[in-house]
């Protein structure tokens, strides 16, 4: 009895758990990317790939302790053929062949996201993580971002990024805020940087996560194709403070942006 | 055996003695005290004051609907009057001055500091209050005295704070909101700090010959020499000349 009682468990679990992600009940946000797409649809393969393994290995284990389980009396145990090291051996040329799929399959998305060059018209926008805060500089009128010097970071006078402004010619319209604004419908190019620790930079509703790695500038590009403010959160456990290090994104149009840029330049 | 015992109340009733009229013979009562009153000045126009952009904690953000926040590196009032200036005694002091009694406040409230310089006397008691409904952290990044980083729930219980060896200035910040920036200024004897008319006040002083020095964020300090008499106030000015 144990054994069938069992067995009706895990296949009513595996019912649950496979109705829940086919129909969606718990599901990503709404894509609002060009790159998205292909990223979604390689989440749907991979989910597709482990759920079928999922639910067949479940339903095994539930036939196995529905025919078995309470069979009274000792049963000869039989072991896979050639015991142990070939049993291993077989689940990793399994495993192995899974995952060489999944990554041979999801080399286009991540080649869509990675191996494409930025449009040159991208506007660009320099991103900082710091513990816990992000802050974005924009390269203003002349569109060069000033070189910057780490040692002159002071969060008492703002200057979030470290600025010369007396000294660099460049330096001294770039404008920095707080909250990421974008034109919709326009390449966007971010160049992250971190002045401590490893964070993330992840917008859920952009399909974009992308690790900060401290000494290195990370470019990543992308097309927003909706208005709206969303959350960027960082996904890489930063520190103490971690929980609240957010800042938020806002899509807006074309004419919008250059309102938002026109007020963030008197802000400066 | 009872001879020890004589020794020791004898010492101690001398020691007792000694100190007590040691207390009475260098305290300065409130009667004799001097008092110095004076005013900081800007001289010229203070700088353009960055913008804050709180919306990385929207209830920070709500808190200033209507008012936008600008950095106070400089801040000046009516009258050219230069607000957040601390005075004290550098030089003269004879260690016999009246210790500030009244706990000093640092209060965290729209997300900002209240007030932005505050000033205190070796081991005069601080109070922190978190006024706001967002969770803060008090970072003082102090050299001369213990560094220390504590957090503070929305309606916590306030902080009670002690420093122990002067240092002009201890920058303190919030990690979590990084724009967060006070200025802690612990001195040795009486202090003022000057008001948005620029004007302060040093009670307390005894009677004699002082170096007074001013300090500001920005600008950095000036000093000044002042003969101090009983009883009656001293008038003194500081006049920084705006960069």
């Amino acid at each position: 009895m144990p054994g069938k009682a069992f067995a009706v468990v895990v296949v009513i679990v595996t019912l649950v758990i496979a109705y829940c992600v086919i129909a969606h009940v718990w599901w990503m946000p709404v894509d609002i990317s060009v790159h998205g797409p292909n990223i979604d649809h390689q989440i749907e393969e991979t989910i597709f790939g482990a759920g079928t393994l999922f639910i067949a290995g479940q339903l095994v284990l539930a036939a196995f302790s529905f025919l078995y389980g309470d069979s009274k009396g000792a049963r000869k145990m039989k072991s896979f053929p050639g015991g142990a090291k070939p049993l291993i051996i077989f689940a990793g040329v399994v495993v192995g062949i899974e995952i060489l799929v999944l990554s041979f399959v999801g080399s286009k998305a991540w080649g869509s996201v990675y191996f494409t060059p930025p449009d040159p018209d991208s506007v660009r926008v320099d991103v900082q993580a710091g513990q816990f805060a992000f802050y974005f500089r924009y390269p203003g009128p002349d569109g060069k971002f000033g070189p910057l010097h780490p040692e002159l970071i002071n969060e008492g006078t703002q200057n979030f990024f470290g600025l010369d402004t007396d000294h660099d010619a460049d330096s001294k319209d770039d404008i920095i805020t707080a909250e990421l604004a974008i034109p919709v419908n326009k390449p966007v190019l971010l160049t992250l940087h971190s002045k401590d620790v490893g964070h993330s930079f992840d917008v859920r509703e952009l399909r974009v996560q992308q690790d900060f790695v401290p000494g290195i500038v990370i470019p990543i590009h992308f097309t927003a194709t909706q208005t709206g403010r969303f959350e960027i959160v960082c996904t890489q456990l930063c520190g103490l403070g971690h929980y609240n290090m957010k800042a938020y994104l806002e899509v807006i149009s074309q004419a919008d942006f250059d309102n938002w840029m026109k007020q963030q330049a008197a802000m400066q | 055996m009872k001879a020890t015992w004589k020794i020791v109340v004898l010492t101690s009733a001398l020691l007792t003695f000694a100190s007590a009229l040691l207390h009475t013979g260098s305290s300065v009562s409130a009667a004799s005290a001097g008092q110095v009153t004076g005013t900081v000045k800007l001289d010229g126009t203070a700088p353009h004051q960055k913008g804050i952009d709180m919306s990385k904690d929207p209830s920070c953000a709500a808190a200033h609907k209507d008012k936008p926040v600008t950095m106070e590196n400089v801040v000046a009032g009516a009258n050219g009057g230069l607000a957040n200036v601390v005075v004290y005694v550098s030089q003269g002091l004879a260690g016999n001055e009246i210790p500030s009694s009244q706990p000093v406040q640092l209060e965290q409230k729209g997300c900002q500091y209240f007030p932005h310089v505050v000033a205190v006397d070796v081991g005069q008691h601080m109070k922190i209050l978190n006024s706001d409904q967002a969770l803060h952290n008090i970072h003082p990044q102090s050299t001369k005295n213990a560094a220390w980083n504590k957090s503070q729930m929305p309606g916590g219980p306030p902080l009670d704070v002690t420093w122990a060896n002067e240092e002009i200035p201890v920058p303190v910040k919030c990690n979590v909101h990084p724009w967060m920036q006070a200025y802690i200024v612990v001195v040795k004897g009486p202090y003022g700090v000057t008001d948005d008319s620029g004007s302060f006040k040093l009670d307390n002083l005894p009677p004699g010959t002082y170096t007074l020095t001013a300090w500001q964020e920005t600008y950095g300090t000036q000093t000044q020499n002042v003969t101090v008499a009983a009883g009656k106030p001293t008038a003194v000015s500081f006049t920084f000349k705006a960069k």
